[in-house]
């Protein structure tokens, strides 16, 4: 996994409450069997006029002025500013795979969906909860002045708006060690793998029948 | 100290590794693999190296791809049109062959929605943790199972290591409490509950629903209102182990037999929140207040009872809620409307992991039957979750009741859920549908979802438009 420690990038602003993972990429494209290839169809209905097909070329779709990421302003943004519950629905990972195929790095809201936020670490992306009003001032912030950035310093847990003003954030211990380091979660967990025959020593005793060959 | 919740109890069964930093690892016993989430994670291990740890913990069946009519089901996997979906279910066969994975593929009568099968087969059984790489998991917590979805990352992590790194999450109790009135059905309890508490209401937590109007449902019900928990925000959905559960369990095929049934049977006794266990968050609903709901937007919090007015976006005060009820509202195309039975339906779907299990089939054809669906219908649609719901409809003779009242009667799968396959919705199209989500194009681009019980999407079915099916049978 690509490390993420430090960065800065320019900022875009969906200004969207329950983003839901059929918005951030919708089912056609869930048929790949890849795990690249996602972002051209990332936010395809918003993104784009008409109904998006799988390994189709994108480059001549007609495209939605209104949505954000069309506006030349936005073209290479890497920090996505959204609003509340950013994420909800489904457990597809084709979600961060889009947005991470895409080009973003971080996505800064006020709250997500569990299981997209969880998904976002396995796959170098971070996702940051601010407070309600910080996100309103970068929000504000980004509207002010075309090529807004804002930096990340995962490391400090701290957001830089692009005037300055700096925000702190939470993460988990175990997922910043991981992210900072690039680290494969599989690998670190088969480190443990005396504990988990121990953990099924003791378990096939006290309950055997979920150890059984099924239906015996 | 106060008592256990259920969760915690859940929790502490499988907690293999607890560590400083708060986050552990958690055992899984087992593992349902579907084709849209799984082949990356196959791919992953194949170029690491690695197998699974227990493979007996694993049981996979294609559902979200497959077609659902009979032309394209008859030949199994060579019968699908679509090549790109016949190529995601073929690999998912190639995958487990390799892994030495059982799977039901497409020409098993126990093929069907994952979230159908483990139950039925008694895969799923009380006391487990049950992943998949599909949110509506949290469906196997009806059986005081610990069941939540995962991205494709952690199917590969646990297919490698038989463990997930969690942290835990907290404890909610959503009680209903009274009786419930008839017709009202555990669609509409679920559905009451998201609007009461909303999509993000459930966020960060475990939610255990109780109370009479819970305790009361089968298991088919309750395993409806623990798959939509995940439309309130919670990953985990739980209801206590009692006789019903245990009723449900005995004699399916993977249910454990002779002295390990008993042994079984005594440990889940216990699978219930102690008396003096502390929630950190408690609602409560009335079962009397309950009356059959329809979403009229496009999240699921956006519903109403059949008899309210649909809420206008000019009567919020919240900014980002008007703004949100705005595009909705547009969306769906209400403008002029006041009731949702203003609404004309093109399709009715009656189906999904959420309520396409023979109770809901069989409450659907007593609504239909010696009717006849709304000529202004494009198409309503029953497809069942399963080969065996389809095979037990069939021994009753549901599917001649559907037919003769102008359904059609499919093969099981996912269908116009997520309309992977060939059954979706055509942009503006209104549909009555019993599945999860009604989000903007989750029925196919431009489609309009309503989601309802089955009651509620057959008497719509029969009258063109939503009716109070409380009303419509005493016509």
């Amino acid at each position: 996994m690509r490390p993420f420690t430090k960065h800065t990038g320019l900022a875009a602003p969906l200004d969207l409450a329950n983003v839901d993972t059929d918005m951030i990429i919708p089912k056609q494209f869930l048929k790949s069997i890849k795990r690249t290839g996602f972002g051209k169809n990332l936010f395809d209905e918003l993104r784009y006029e008409d109904e998006g097909q799988p390994d189709q070329e994108c480059d001549g779709r007609p495209l939605r002025n209104d949505f954000v990421l069309n506006q030349d302003r936005y073209k290479g943004a890497s920090v996505l500013l959204a609003r509340q519950n950013f994420g909800c629905g489904s457990s597809r990972e084709h979600a961060p795979w889009a947005l991470d195929d895409y080009g973003f790095r971080s996505i800064i809201a006020p709250s997500f969906a569990d299981i997209f936020y969880n998904n976002c670490f396995k796959n170098g992306l971070l996702p940051i909860v601010l407070q309600a009003e910080e996100v309103d001032q970068l929000f504000a912030e980004v509207a002010l002045r075309q090529g807004a950035q804002i930096t990340i310093d995962l490391e400090n847990q701290t957001v830089t708006s692009p005037s300055g003003a700096t925000f702190e954030f939470t993460v988990d211990n175990f997922r910043k060690h991981c992210l900072l380091n690039g680290l494969d979660d599989i690998g670190l967990t088969l480190q443990q793998d005396a504990a988990i025959q121990r953990y099924e020593e003791k378990r096939m005793k006290d309950a055997p029948w979920l150890f059984l060959p099924r239906g015996q | 100290m106060s008592g256990k919740t259920l969760y915690d109890k859940l929790w502490d069964s499988h907690l293999v590794q607890q560590r400083d930093d708060g986050s552990a690892l958690i055992y899984i016993d087992l593992q349902l693999l579907h084709e849209v989430t799984s082949p990356q994670a196959f791919e992953g291990l194949r170029l690491a190296g690695r197998k699974p740890w227990r493979v007996s913990s694993s049981l996979a069946t294609p559902d979200h791809n497959v077609p659902t009519t009979k032309k394209e089901r008859i030949s199994g996997v060579d019968g699908i049109e679509d090549p790109v979906s016949k190529i995601q279910v073929i690999t998912l066969d190639d995958n487990c062959n390799e892994f030495g994975i059982t799977e039901f593929n497409m020409k098993d009568i126990r093929q069907g929605i994952v979230h159908v099968v483990g139950p039925e087969q008694g895969a799923t059984l009380p006391g487990m943790t049950v992943v998949c790489g599909d949110s509506h998991t949290s469906t196997h917590g009806a059986f005081g199972a610990l069941a939540h979805g995962i991205g494709t990352s952690e199917v590969e992590h646990v297919l490698a290591t038989q463990c997930l790194v969690q942290k835990k999450s907290r404890n909610m109790l959503v009680r209903v409490d009274g009786e419930l009135s008839p017709w009202v059905s555990a669609k509409d309890v679920v559905l009451a509950i998201i609007g009461a508490i909303g999509t993000a209401g459930g966020t960060g937590y475990a939610i255990e629903f109780g109370g009479t109007g819970i305790q009361s449902l089968s298991m088919e019900g309750r395993m409806t209102v623990c798959n939509m928990a995940i439309e309130a925000g919670a990953r985990v959905g739980l209801i206590a182990v009692d006789d019903t559960t245990i009723e449900y369990v005995k004699g399916r095929p993977y249910a454990p037999k002779g002295e390990h049934w008993d042994m079984a049977v005594e440990a889940w006794k216990d699978l219930v929140s102690d008396k003096d266990a502390q929630f950190d968050e408690v609602v409560v609903l009335k079962a009397e207040d309950i009356k059959p709901q329809v979403t009229w937007g496009t999240s699921p919090e956006m519903v109403i009872a059949i008899d309210e007015p649909i809420p206008r976006p000019e009567d919020q005060k919240d900014p980002v809620k008007k703004e949100g009820y705005a595009r909705a509202w547009k969306y769906m195309g209400l403008e002029g409307k006041t009731m949702l039975s203003d609404v004309t339906l093109d399709r009715v779907f009656i189906g999904s992991c959420t309520n396409s299990r023979i109770e809901d089939l069989r409450i659907a054809a007593q609504v239909v039957k010696g009717r006849k669906v709304a000529s202004s219908l494009k198409q309503a649609i029953v497809v069942p979750g399963s080969g065996l719901v389809k095979a037990q409809a069939e021994k009753e003779g549901l599917h001649e009741i559907f037919e003769a009242a102008g359904l059609e009667w499919r093969e099981p799968g996912c269908s116009m859920c997520l309309a992977m396959n060939a059954d979706k919705l055509g942009a503006g199209e209104h549909c009555a549908s019993t599945s999860n989500r009604n989000f903007e194009g989750r029925q196919g681009f431009g489609g309009r979802t309503h989601l309802v019980s089955p009651a509620m999407a057959a008497a719509a079915a029969i009258a063109g438009h939503f009716v109070d099916v409380n009303e419509f049978v005493k016509h």
